[in-house]
């Protein structure tokens, strides 16, 4: 009996899975084509990757996407994190539900209606968009999830941690720079991935609050496909998957030596 | 005598701890208050202007409408604005039967997405809550893993794979299965596949959190008294994974009845989709007080949905506590 | 008429030939991998039988009931129900229901539902169902608790709800896996006998799996000590007690004091034994053991008497030094350090309020003890 439900569980992963990464896997593979047709092989080549450096358009885009992801991960960060220790932390305030209600609802709100929203803001403050003007875009819809992620992770937190420290004489902000942050550090820098990456992949709220000069890659990307499909574009998107796959190797790596890390030391610590 | 001594103590007592709490407070004003204003401002105000807006006349100009309510004229500006509200917009996308097609045609195409996601994400969800625990977080990396990469980038790998001449024609066509490419790109079927497709994880993520808390011991208790293997799933683990279906349809539904990428790579002209309609209003027609007439029709009808989850998501806070 | 423990026992099929066991382990192996968790086993359980499965955690006990639930299934070896091999049998056709340890009750039941669900399984007439489940809440004390979820109970009331749930189709055998590991200790007293109870009144067959010797020793017939996936000796609570077969029975269940010896000289009824240090023990039954042979004489802390002279009668009574004492209110435990450098510990019953023969630290002291008080192992 065990025998085959299991089974059934290999296939569904194995099959799950392969959907999953196919496309992606495909997508590389074509991105490496001689030939210009993106479903015919035509032998291997990098041409489109050398063609893609001399594409000045797309690099000025991915310079500017580079700068909105990282000004708007570390200030979604802050605020996110901010976020997260109000919901957690402070249960009884006036107009809880209210900001609760705000930090939830971007996480599912259809990227249009914020992308709009957000547009029509600027245009009332008299704003100019541009390179700004996305980034705020950016922080604000990137600091819901940096909150969600990061208050996970203080629901599970130990109080009796600041409990201590407090007892011990720390008083409560230096507690909470000294305990608290070091031991949601995890936490809050996956929010910032989590952030950076957001800011990386959207088109629909950057093509709304964008303006002339300010590029991002995806409304790039967006434009050529329309145009039709072409090898260059999965070149780029080749590098682009390859630049978070490295970011994501490498933060798991160092998860995972810290953990062997501590494990040793543990064992260390038992043997006495 | 004694309630006096005991208030005066009290009162001492209190004037000492007075400056910390003092410091204390500020502090935790500070925290409240800085995402709070941020989110107010970047968030909340901004829908009240979509409405405003929503309520303006379309003008030739840049920007391409008349404004209503002019902050610059303070109160007075305010209030010679209300009298100037009206309706047309509304009006119109009444008329048009347009708009109720592509917010209906949104609706079910969100709909039946996210059955079938739920259909394809539950037995990944499943496998990965019964595989070894030691495999367990690796499953969980490679599930989130493509989120990670470009969305528009997924999306438009599909382009490659359903178009006429693509490789799932090619590969049909070489096993003999079909004599004539399938037309896939460019009808629902391809909106639907993309769907679950970049949504899978969002399903997959609140389910298998779901099912991986459930004692197992449960199932074998159900198959102890005499309940076959089929039906203790649909008698003891789909009803504690309830909860979890509910999140990830609520992560792939609403998102999903928005849509604008999907239907627009893959879907074609000719699909119909609520958040295409408002992109083409707004960059194509440059008709901005109809375009957000539209989003504040479309916030209306995901009102409901919204309020659910965000129910879903306070009720989980208060179990993870 | 002498009798192993103060208790004389009627229900004994184990010791009639002519009884028919009901559960029958066979040459019973179960690997897990390149783990043995129960290794070549066989034992045999009556009808109407408590009989506890008594060890350490990961000596097997568990694998042994979850294959007698059907979750496991050997890897050779049968198992054997009333004569009927159990193999390929699925846990939902077995006639065998199991409290689990968790519990496992269904949190989104109510207490009622949990108890139907068997019954439901097997289409029990609906009406027949509701009597049925009324009859068990009413056994179990929890009536006015149908309509509650589990998490609305306490933890001695969701025990009872998990056994109500496990009678309520009255199977052959219930299994009972730690059936009170979780509750306190006050409570578990009480529910050991509340279980005993239930057994006698239902006429069920227990199988009970549980780490914790005293509530082996009080609700069982029967305890099998388990050890590394093997059975150490299946006996009454009271010879497992006073006759261990083996220096591990002897050292799991209770406290013992251990001397390493040689048999010096057999007589008819007696045995001399030289200790590893020195020290002169004369004893009875050990009838197989031969001269010279390494053995260990093993005897319980009550059985030692202590006093400040040497008696004046005792055949085996050695010297030493008061190193620690303990009252405990009900008894006084010594350790006395025998002057061949031996620790022995001894227990006092304070029978009386007021000591004839005060003893404290440093004072000298004799152990003195019967030929019949111990037992000689020879492994």
């Amino acid at each position: 009996m065990n025998a085959t439900w299991s089974r059934f569980n290999i296939s569904s992963i194995v099959l799950g899975f392969a959907f999953l990464y196919l496309p992606i896997v495909l997508l590389i593979v074509f991105s490496f084509n001689e030939s210009k047709l993106v479903t015919v092989w035509g032998g291997f080549s990098t041409k489109w990757y050398v063609s893609l450096f001399h594409n000045q358009g797309l690099m000025d885009a991915t310079w500017v996407t580079a700068r909105v992801g990282v000004i708007s991960a570390t200030v979604a960060t802050v605020l996110g994190t901010l976020a997260a220790i109000t919901l957690t932390r402070y249960t009884r305030f006036k107009g809880r539900v209210l900001f609760s209600g705000m930090v939830f609802a971007p996480l599912v709100m259809p990227e249009v209606i914020t992308g709009l929203s957000l547009l029509l803001l600027f245009v009332a403050i008299g704003l100019d968009r541009g390179f700004f003007t996305v980034t705020l875009a950016h922080i604000t819809f990137t600091m819901c999830f940096v909150a969600v992620v990061v208050q996970s992770r203080l629901v599970s937190f130990d109080r009796s941690l600041e409990e201590a420290a407090m007892d011990l004489g720390a008083p409560p902000v230096k507690t909470f720079f000294q305990i608290t942050l070091p031991v949601i550090l995890p936490a809050i820098i996956s929010g910032w991935m989590l952030a950076f990456t957001l800011s990386l992949d959207d088109l629909v709220i950057a093509s709304f609050t964008s303006g002339p000069g300010a590029t991002t890659l995806p409304m790039k990307i967006y434009s050529q496909v329309r145009l039709g499909v072409t090898p260059e574009i999965n070149a780029a998107c080749t590098i682009l998957i390859a630049v978070v796959a490295i970011g994501v190797i490498i933060a798991s790596i160092a998860n995972k030596r810290r953990e062997v890390q501590r494990q040793r030391d543990e064992q260390a610590a038992q043997r006495g | 005598m004694t309630n006096i001594a005991a208030a005066a103590c009290s009162s001492a007592e209190t004037a000492a701890q007075l400056p910390t709490r003092l410091a204390k407070g500020f502090v935790d004003r500070l925290v409240i208050i800085i995402p709070y204003l941020w989110l107010l401002f970047f968030f909340l105000v901004p829908f009240i202007i979509v409405f405003k807006i929503s309520l303006s006349q379309t003008a030739i100009s840049m920007p391409p409408y008349t404004p209503v309510l002019d902050f610059g004229d303070g109160i007075s500006g305010l209030f010679a604005g209300f009298r100037e509200l009206n309706f047309d917009n509304y009006t119109w996308l009444t008329q048009d039967a347009l708009y109720f097609n592509a917010y209906v045609t949104s609706l079910i195409i969100a709909g039946i997405s996210t059955v079938l996601t739920l259909i394809v994400g539950y037995p990944i969800a499943y496998g990965m809550a019964r595989a070894p625990a030691t495999i367990r977080p690796t499953l969980l990396m490679l599930v989130i893993l493509p989120f990670w990469t470009s969305f528009l980038i997924r999306v438009y790998a599909w382009i490659g794979i359903l178009k006429p001449e693509g490789l799932l024609n090619q590969v049909l066509l070489a096993t003999g299965l079909i004599s004539q490419p399938l037309v896939i790109l460019n009808t629902y079927t391809a909106i639907f596949i993309g769907i679950v497709y970049s949504y899978l994880p969002f399903m997959v993520l609140p389910l298998y959190s779901s099912l991986e808390k459930m004692d197992y011991s449960l199932i074998e208790a159900a198959q102890d008294l005499g309940c076959p293997p089929i039906g203790a799933f649909w008698k003891i683990t789909f009803p504690l994974s309830l909860p979890g279906v509910i999140a990830g349809c609520l992560l792939v539904f609403i998102p999903a009845v928005g849509e604008f990428v999907i239907p627009d790579l893959l879907g074609g002209s000719q699909t119909l989709m609520i958040g295409k309609t408002l992109w083409n209003e707004f960059f194509a027609n440059r008709d901005w007080p109809v375009s957000s007439a539209v989003a504040v029709i479309l916030l209306l009808v995901l009102t409901v949905p919204i309020m659910f989850f965000q129910q879903a998501q306070a009720k989980a806070q208060e179990q993870g506590k | 008429m002498k009798s192993l423990g103060s208790i004389r026992r009627d229900f004994a099929p184990w010791n009639d030939p002519s009884a028919k066991p009901y559960i029958q382990f066979d040459k019973v192996t179960k690997k897990f991998g390149d783990f043995t968790a129960v290794n070549n086993l066989s034992l045999t359980i009556f009808e109407r039988e408590f009989f506890a499965l008594l060890g350490a955690s990961g000596c097997g006990k568990s694998t042994l009931l979850r294959m007698l639930a059907g979750f496991e299934e050997p890897t050779a070896g049968r198992i054997l129900l009333d004569g009927q091999d159990l193999r390929g049998i699925p846990p939902y056709k077995r006639p065998v229901n199991m409290m689990f340890q968790s519990y496992a009750l269904f949190p989104h039941m109510t207490v009622e539902k949990n108890i139907a669900f068997g019954l439901k399984q097997e289409g029990m007439p609906a009406p027949d169902i509701e009597k049925r489940v009324a009859e068990m809440l009413r056994l179990v004390k929890l009536e006015q608790f149908a309509k509650r979820k589990p998490h609305q109970l306490s933890g001695g009331q969701r025990q009872r709800v998990a056994l109500a749930r496990s009678v309520a189709k009255r199977p052959k055998v219930l299994l009972l896996d730690e059936p009170l590991g979780a509750l306190d200790k006050k409570l578990r007293e009480e529910t050991q006998f509340e279980l005993m109870d239930l057994q006698q009144e239902l006429g069920l067959t227990f199988v009970v799996v549980t780490h914790d010797q005293e509530e082996a020793m009080t609700m069982a017939d029967r305890i099998a000590i388990m050890d590394k996936g093997e059975v150490m000796q299946v006996a009454t609570p009271a010879e497992i007690y006073e006759a261990p077969t083996s220096r591990f029975v002897a050292h799991f269940v209770g406290n013992v004091n251990m001397f390493e010896g040689k048999v010096a000289e057999r007589a008819a009824n007696t045995t001399r034994i030289t200790g590893a240090t020195g020290a002169q023990i004369v004893v009875e039954n050990a009838a197989d053991t031969a001269k010279g042979a390494d053995i260990v004489f093993a005897i319980r802390p009550e059985k030692i008497k202590v006093s400040s002279r040497k008696p004046a009668d005792a055949v085996n009574a050695l010297e030493g030094e008061v190193y620690d004492v303990a009252y405990l209110g009900d008894m006084t435990v010594y350790h006395i350090k025998l002057d061949d450098g031996q620790m022995v510990r001894a227990s006092a019953l304070n029978a009386a309020r007021v000591s004839e023969d005060p003893l404290t630290w440093n004072d000298r002291a004799w152990v003195s003890f019967r030929p019949d008080a111990g037992v000689v192992l020879t492994r």
